[in-house]
């Protein structure tokens, strides 16, 4: 049973999100992380990229798998976190804490086009 | 096979050679000017010419090929490479290809003996031989297809339709080709579905590829229904030919609808793999796009004539008496496995298969997986099958015998598959570290990828 | 049915294996075709040959072309193949195996790959290869792919006129059917310079189609201010003497392997290399080998990486390469461990001392002039004729020369390597003489 955590947000392609004013930290859940393996390499966008909601903004790779990261929310990257890098297993190791991107929001009222904890629960079933 | 673990780069020796060249030379450091000459030495191993032949002998003895040894391996037409076919090649090596036509008149017999012969096979009306390997060609053809539409003024036909059962090379060779891939979905009985095409249909279709017997060694008996409704809409029919060889002497894609093909000729016609290559992938068309076939430049000079040579020498041993039975008899290898095993093996569809099968992993599987099943049969002196493939089924086994192995090579396969079907209901942590008879045990794949180490150093 | 040597199987054996399946007939193995589309003529194909009917087949149709001493590149070089290449790459342990996903009992291959692209690297001096294109045009289009691929939403490369000519075919191939814009440039910096928005790479050769050796000092640091990456189109040879693609500042190195011991077999099976920067890594199409240990701590060697390949990324791969040359890559690894640093510098000196004095030599009989008096070249150049080029032609070919191939400018080309005696240089030369 994989984890999932309570006050993030759930997009259909296992993306969650949380909110920080209006700023969007993402990341992948248990889920998608049990699904894909041992990380080996995350692609990474740059700083400042701007995508749209649903673009996707990289990819996971595990040794016989690759996964598209899809932007949850339409808006700018403000932040890479770059440690994933050298350490992709981060993400298997601690999912909700490794988070990937965090992308400045250019239209808050995307979020409530994502699910909650409880309606994700009942998605990844 | 014993394990050996020297690189060539650890044999070396400062001041020892393996060459022998004639004497003399110009004092390049004289020579050539400062700014455009090499400035970092030069990181080649030192090593005598009996260190080269011993390493790398040493070398071709972790190595299975097809002269050692079995190879049950779907998709991929591992069959017999006839020695006849290597020794043709060195007379030709000296002929430089620019030459003028006149001085390679032999050459140009090989090219036009080929280009009938394989007309002939598959029902196209020529072939480019400019492709070197599968996938080269499906982009070709693809090239093709989309000179075609062009060349009528029909610019919006930028997507192909790919059935979700299709090799990987297919979408990775359309969307090299710069089409959008739209993805038809096979039914219950692992065939395409007329119903689920019929929708995707219209102007902005350039074509479907299909692979006929599909990748689960299933016939797509729709196809004319399929080749109608494509040519109705204006779409052409793409034929991925790395299956062609349940069907060599027995149906023509050109007779199916087809209007443009790959074969691959190290699978089909012969010619050996390499570890990977070279291979040839000649592109044949029907009539309406023959005037296009020489637009698309993919390689430097005329292909592979090396491989094609070989392939050739392979259809004159043949012959149009041979030829006949070379489909029939993989089919009837393949069917024979089939009926064998599907007792011990899940048998996800039943029907009766051409060159090739799927199994679904074991039957009783006791946390057995189709890896550990694979890697146990390198123990037991047989390549693996290809796993894993088709996506459709998750723990697919995917089984092709080809026509040059004997009734007692299929005899011994499928009693060491039952064996290891047993082995897997008594001893399976045995199997879940499997292989224990090969040079290396598995490989630590994951530290491989995080921290890439590519080069000597 | 007759007995057929590839085919093992007696008529015993189809009826006991079609007894198991349950069917009375080869044919009813395929009931699920329509019966229309199964093929009921005769194949259009001559009668099956014995062995050794087919082996004087060959022969005959061997000696009907002409042995030629081979006085031209243009991408396919006449260089020694030393005997023991074809013994080694002729192992049926080699020349028969499958791809090795199988890393277990294809230890062989992917040694020798690991090797290959160590020794790519060397030569190159860049920092990572794969494990091999197809040949050397092709891997100039996957180059152009790989720039557009690495810089976000740019689109456009500019390549240089003087990239051989079916380098320049093949990538303007590549392009136009993938809608990148192909720019051919006769000044290359000063193109570079002016600034095309989308500027994804440059594609330069470091020795051109007229044999020149292309000085690129401080193209690269221009080619990166633009936000591009630089491609290098090389002959692997040459770089045992010139400066690297690394030393210029490329990103990336391509060009086709053959000169590297294999045979020129009109055209093919060759090989093309890739090389790039640590960067780049995760952008390089096609198969690489990298090394690990097994489960008891062995080193081994494994392909990895596999993410970027078309059999698990489908259409989102780097490229749709699956098959490559790996047979011709073990071609060049034994020739670059037999050759070592002394060797590849030798047969480089070689080449310049006979190709020098062919020039030179060429220019005495007062029927050239020069083009590039004041460039440097190796072992291929090109001259102004002074006299009839189809006449030239016949006469070298009528004494068994295949030398002094027509540019599209009208000049023609020469190229002279190590296997090249004083002798014939001399005869060549004095049946220009005689024109």
């Amino acid at each position: 049973m994989s984890k999932i955590v309570e006050g993030l947000l759930y997009s259909e392609s296992h993306e969650w999100v949380k909110v920080d004013g209006g700023v969007a930290i993402i990341g992948v859940s248990d889920f998608a992380q049990a699904e894909m393996g041992d990380i080996t390499y995350v692609d990474l966008p740059s700083e400042d990229d701007e995508f749209a909601a649903g673009e996707s903004f990289g990819a996971l790779e595990s040794v016989k798998a690759s996964s598209e990261l899809y932007c949850p929310v339409s808006g700018r990257v403000v932040a890479v976190n770059s440690d994933l890098e050298d350490a992709p297993e981060a993400i298997n190791e601690d999912p909700y804490g490794a988070w990937i991107i965090k992308v400045e929001m250019s239209d808050n009222s995307e979020l409530s086009k994502l699910m909650n904890a409880a309606a994700y629960e009942q998605a990844a079933k | 096979m014993k394990y050996y673990d020297r690189l060539v780069f650890e044999l070396s020796k400062p001041g020892r050679i393996g060459f022998s060249l004639p004497e003399g030379g110009a004092d390049l450091s004289a020579e050539l000017p400062a700014n455009i000459a090499r400035q970092s030495a030069l990181g080649l191993p030192e090593v005598s010419e009996v260190d080269v032949v011993r390493h790398y002998t040493n070398l071709s003895q972790m190595n299975f090929g097809v002269d050692t040894g079995f190879y049950p391996l779907g998709s991929c037409t591992m069959k017999y490479n006839p020695k006849i076919n290597e020794e043709v090649v060195p007379q030709f090596n000296g002929i430089h290809p620019l030459q003028p036509a006149c001085t390679t008149e032999g050459v140009n017999e090989v090219y036009e003996k080929m280009d009938a012969a394989l007309a002939a096979i598959t029902g196209m009306k020529h072939f480019t031989f400019l492709p070197c390997a599968g996938a080269h060609g499906e982009l070709t053809g693809l090239m093709l297809i989309r000179e075609y539409h062009m060349s009528r003024g029909d610019l919006a036909r930028t997507k192909i339709i790919v059935p979700d059962s299709a090799h990987g090379t297919n979408p990775a060779s359309a969307a090299v080709c710069g089409l959008e891939i739209v993805v038809v979905k096979s039914k219950e009985n692992g065939l395409v579905d007329v119903e689920d095409l019929k929708p995707l249909l219209g102007p902005d279709i350039a074509g479907i590829m299909m692979t006929n017997p599909n990748t689960l060694g299933l016939f797509e008996h729709d196809i004319k229904e399929i080749a109608e409704l494509v040519h109705e809409c204006g779409g052409l029919l793409y034929y991925d030919g790395a299956n062609m060889n349940p069907l060599m002497g027995v149906v023509r894609p050109g007779d199916m609808g087809f209007d443009v093909m790959h074969l691959n000729l190290h699978k089909t016609f012969s010619t050996p793999h390499g570890g990977g290559g070279p291979g040839s992938g000649p592109v044949g068309v029907a009539d309406k796009l023959v005037p296009f076939l020489q637009t698309p430049r993919v390689s430097g000079f005329h292909g592979n004539f090396g491989v094609i040579l070989r392939a050739y020498a392979y259809i004159l041993m043949l012959g149009k008496e041979n030829v006949k039975m070379a489909g029939r008899l993989a089919t009837l290898g393949a069917n024979y496995i089939k009926e064998s095993l599907k007792d011990c093996y899940k048998l996800p569809i039943p029907t009766v298969c051409k060159h090739e099968f799927v199994f679904d992993g074991l039957l009783n599987d006791n946390g057995v997986t189709t890896l550990d099943v694979a890697k146990r049969l390198l123990d037991y002196g047989f390549h693996a099958p290809t796993i894993y493939f088709p996506l459709l089924f998750h723990q697919a086994i995917m089984i092709e015998p080809t026509e040059t192995e004997s009734l007692e090579t299929l005899d011994a396969f499928i009693e060491v598959m039952r064996k290891i079907a047993a082995e897997a209901a008594e001893d399976p942590e045995m199997l879940h570290s499997a292989p224990h008879n090969t040079p290396i045990g598995r490989p630590d794949e994951t530290t491989a990828a995080r921290q890439p180490k590519l080069k000597f150093a | 049915m007759g007995k057929f040597c590839y085919f093992p199987q007696t008529e015993e054996d189809i009826r006991v294996m079609l007894k198991r399946i349950g069917v009375a007939s080869l044919d009813d193995l395929y009931s699920d075709v329509p019966a229309d589309f199964m093929y009921k003529g005769e194949y259009d194909l001559p009668s099956a040959m014995s062995e050794q009917q087919v082996r004087e087949y060959f022969e005959g149709l061997a000696s009907r072309n002409p042995k030629l001493k081979c006085f031209v590149g243009q991408g396919a070089y006449d260089h020694y193949v030393p005997s023991v290449i074809p013994y080694i790459t002729s192992r049926s342990e080699f020349l028969t195996a499958y791809t090795p996903y199988q890393c277990e009992i294809s230890q062989g291959t992917l040694r020798y790959i690991f090797e290959w692209q160590s020794m790519i690297c060397a030569l190159t001096g860049l920092d990572v290869a794969n494990a091999s294109m197809y040949d050397g045009p092709t891997a100039a289009a996957e180059a152009m792919r790989m720039c557009v691929a690495s810089t976000r939403k740019r689109n456009s490369v500019i390549v240089a006129a003087s990239l051989l000519p079916i380098v320049l075919d093949n990538i303007r191939t590549y392009a136009k059917y993938a809608g990148i814009n192909v720019v051919v440039s006769e000044s290359i910096a000063e193109d570079v310079a002016e600034g095309v928005l989308d500027l994804a790479g440059v594609i330069v050769p470091s020795i051109n189609r007229y044999g020149v050796v292309e000085n690129h000092d401080g193209l690269a640091e221009l080619v990166h201010s633009m936000g591009a990456l630089l491609v290098e189109y090389c002959d692997p040879s040459a770089l045992a003497v010139l400066k690297t693609p690394a030393e210029w500042g490329a990103d990336i190195a391509v060009g086709d392997s053959q000169s590297l011991g294999i045979p020129m077999c009109y055209g093919g099976p060759y090989v093309g290399f890739m090389a790039c920067t640590q960067a780049l890594m995760r952008k390089l199409p096609g198969r690489i080998v990298g090394q690990s240990t097994d489960a008891s701590g062995k080193r081994c060697f494994v392909l990895t990486l596999q993410a970027r390949e078309q059999h698990i990324r489908r259409e989102k791969a780097t490229s749709n390469i699956c098959s490559n040359e790996s047979l011709m890559a073990l071609w060049c690894t034994v020739y670059l461990s037999l050759m070592g640093p002394e060797g590849m510098r030798k047969v480089n000196a070689l080449s310049y001392e006979n190709a020098h004095y062919l020039y030179s030599e060429l220019l005495k009989t007062g029927k050239f002039e020069e083009v590039f008096p004041d460039q440097t070249f190796l072992k291929e150049f090109v001259l102004q004729p002074l006299c009839d080029v189809e006449k030239l032609q016949k006469a070298l070919l009528d004494a068994g020369y295949f030398a002094a191939l027509q540019t599209e400018e009208g000049w023609v080309t020469f190229c002279a390597t190590e296997k090249h005696s004083r002798e014939e240089i001399d005869a060549l030369v004095n049946i220009v003489k005689e024109i």
